[in-house]
């Protein structure tokens, strides 16, 4: 055999090259910032995504708005608080479902994977993201439901400190479980219909787009395995007066059981993600 | 490769540990064996073809090199380290540009390249990246609104960010207008001319012999020869075709090792010019399809 290489290899480095690979928080950080500028970017999903549980508002809250019995608040009043934790299922569990099926669809989580990218680094862009939207979602909401409804806005310190962490556990909880729902879609094209299914089902059952009263038992008792129902009710109790709690399946706010159930899906959510979470799709083997 | 020793002698100590050192390596999906006991050793600086027929077990090799593949048997070292077990450090000094691309549509040129230079402890300068490959006109465009070749020549830029020791290109110009894949074989040269060790696999027969300094042909999860292309030329096909017209106008081919000698003959015989003399050489294609076991194709 002629050898034919006479090109000079370069040193290998990695012995003398000092320089750490960079951190995971810095670069989730600049993730997040990536995520934020291609979600903006894309005029059609930002207004999609915002106008959705808005439009849905208008409707139930325009559409019923009688006073309820005995509980000192109009239908319209209950959809406001409804909608927001809809609004924030929607902003983490339905766009990070669908998106990351459609990103390792595309390969784009294969690319990253063949990088030094610490993978903490992408779940915590995606992190931000939610955060952001969430926020960006629960405030719109929030502005109709005060302007249009006669939600009033709490004044009490308390009261905003329950939102804060009914916000945060439900996100979470809920990102996690749409990171976690993202790998079931066989591809990105089926992933809007695997997802939307049961987000529509939980909302149905766990007081959104219904009353909770109205609702039977057993269904009711199906929606309290999940997040959605308690973010529900405990967005109910920050934003309607107490003479609502009435309604309620057991006629309180229930906020330690919120707090736990919300905590536990968070636990078992990241368990479910480090599980089951894949970088290429079941094609790619 | 039986010359290989040799060569050794002659390089550093550094640069006798293999880039890539593969032994029997096999991979089955379900009932089809998509790589058969392949042996590679590619050494550092060099820029090794893998050339071989769509299904050869070309992509499966390349990905199991990248780390993103699972393999059934064998042993395989990628810069010192098994792929399977890949660190982040390791990954900082594997580039890789597969076959099909996706990068962020909504983002420009320069944001992703800068962007992915982050994850790299000592990346190239993100903007003599896109030089390099060419993309400076590009540089603010949203990644949508490239063409096919520029989207391409932007996967390669991502593979070299992070000043890779090694560069695995799985059939990087698969598309490309003939143009474009002269860009871009000039691109690959640049690079190789860095020293940056590369692997590449291929279908295109003429961008293996433009590019390898060796080359292994693989099919049926096989690798059939290995050597330079001059060298597999030689081995595998020798006999030369030497064409003329006789006087009367018929047409005559003669194969022949010795086509000087029968050409000596023809000058005698026609004392002047030959009508219609051709002397051909098997070309490397020649070689390959029987190689490869596709005469039939021709």
């Amino acid at each position: 055999m002629t050898a034919t290489v006479v090109r000079q290899p370069r040193e290998p480095r990695t012995e003398a090259s000092g320089k750490r690979l960079p951190g995971a928080w810095g670069l989730g950080l600049r993730r997040g910032a990536l995520e934020l500028k291609q979600f903006f970017r894309q005029r059609d999903q930002v207004v999609f995504t915002f106008a959705f549980p808005v439009v849905f508002l208008f409707l139930f809250a325009s559409i019923f708005r009688d006073d309820v019995q005995g509980a000192g608040i109009t239908a319209s009043q209950l959809y406001v608080p409804a909608m927001m934790a809809a609004g924030i299922m929607s902003t983490s569990f339905q766009s990070l479902g669908i998106s990351i099926a459609i990103e390792r669809d595309e390969k784009v989580l294969r690319r990253l994977r063949g990088t030094p990218m610490p993978p903490a680094a992408y779940f915590l862009g995606k992190i931000w993201l939610v955060l952001v939207t969430g926020l960006l979602e629960t405030a719109i909401l929030l502005g109709v439901g005060t302007t249009l409804y006669d939600v009033e806005l709490p004044s009490d310190g308390g009261r905003w400190l329950d939102f804060a962490w009914i916000f945060v556990l439900g996100l979470t909880a809920c990102a996690l479980l749409g990171i976690a729902i993202s790998s079931v879609p066989k591809s990105g094209k089926s992933a809007s219909s695997v997802v939307v299914l049961p987000f529509l089902v939980l909302q149905f059952i766990s007081g959104v787009y219904i009353a909770v009263d109205t609702i039977p038992d057993w269904m009711l008792n199906i929606g309290a395995l999940f997040p959605l129902k308690w973010m529900c009710q405990g967005l109910r109790g920050v934003f309607l007066p107490e003479s609502a709690r009435v309604l309620e399946q057991t006629g309180g706010w229930e906020y330690g059981r919120i707090a736990l159930v919300l905590g536990a899906w968070c636990v078992g959510g990241l368990l479910l993600c480090l599980l089951t979470f894949r970088w290429k799709n079941r094609r790619d083997g | 490769m039986l010359g290989s020793g040799l060569k050794l002698e002659h390089m550093t100590a550094q640069a006798k540990e293999l880039a890539v050192d593969v032994r029997g390596l096999r991979k089955q999906y379900g009932d089809v064996v998509a790589v058969d006991g392949i042996d590679l050793g590619i050494h550092q600086g060099e820029v090794f073809g893998l050339l071989g027929p769509n299904g050869a077990g070309k992509s499966t090799t390349v990905e199991i090199l990248q780390g993103n593949r699972d393999r059934d048997a064998g042993e395989v070292s990628v810069l010192g380290a098994d792929p399977a077990r890949g660190t982040r450090a390791w990954r900082s000094r594997v580039g890789i540009v597969w076959q099909d691309e996706s990068a962020p549509a909504e983002l420009t040129v320069d944001e992703t390249v800068r962007h992915f230079a982050r994850y790299y402890p000592r990346p190239r300068d993100p903007e003599e990246v896109i030089g390099l490959v060419g993309l400076e006109a590009k540089a603010g465009s949203r990644i949508k609104a490239l063409s096919g070749g520029q989207r391409r020549r932007l996967d390669v830029a991502l593979g070299v960010i992070g000043d890779p020791e090694l560069l695995l290109l799985d059939e990087p110009t698969t598309g490309f207008d003939p143009a474009a894949r002269r860009q871009f074989w000039d691109l690959i040269r640049k690079l190789a001319d860095e020293g940056t060790t590369i692997l590449l696999t291929t279908h295109y027969l003429e961008e293996a012999e433009a590019l390898a300094d060796r080359l292994a042909v693989i099919a049926r999860g096989k690798v059939v020869a290995e050597g330079d292309p001059t060298a597999l030329r030689e081995r595998y096909g020798t006999e030369a075709t030497v064409e003329w017209t006789e006087p009367d106008g018929s047409p005559r081919t003669e194969r022949t090792q010795t086509p000087t000698r029968t050409v000596a003959e023809l000058m005698r015989r026609f004392d002047g010019e030959i009508p219609g003399l051709r002397v051909g050489r098997p070309t490397l294609e020649d070689v390959y399809l029987r190689l490869t076991g596709q005469e039939d194709a021709r």
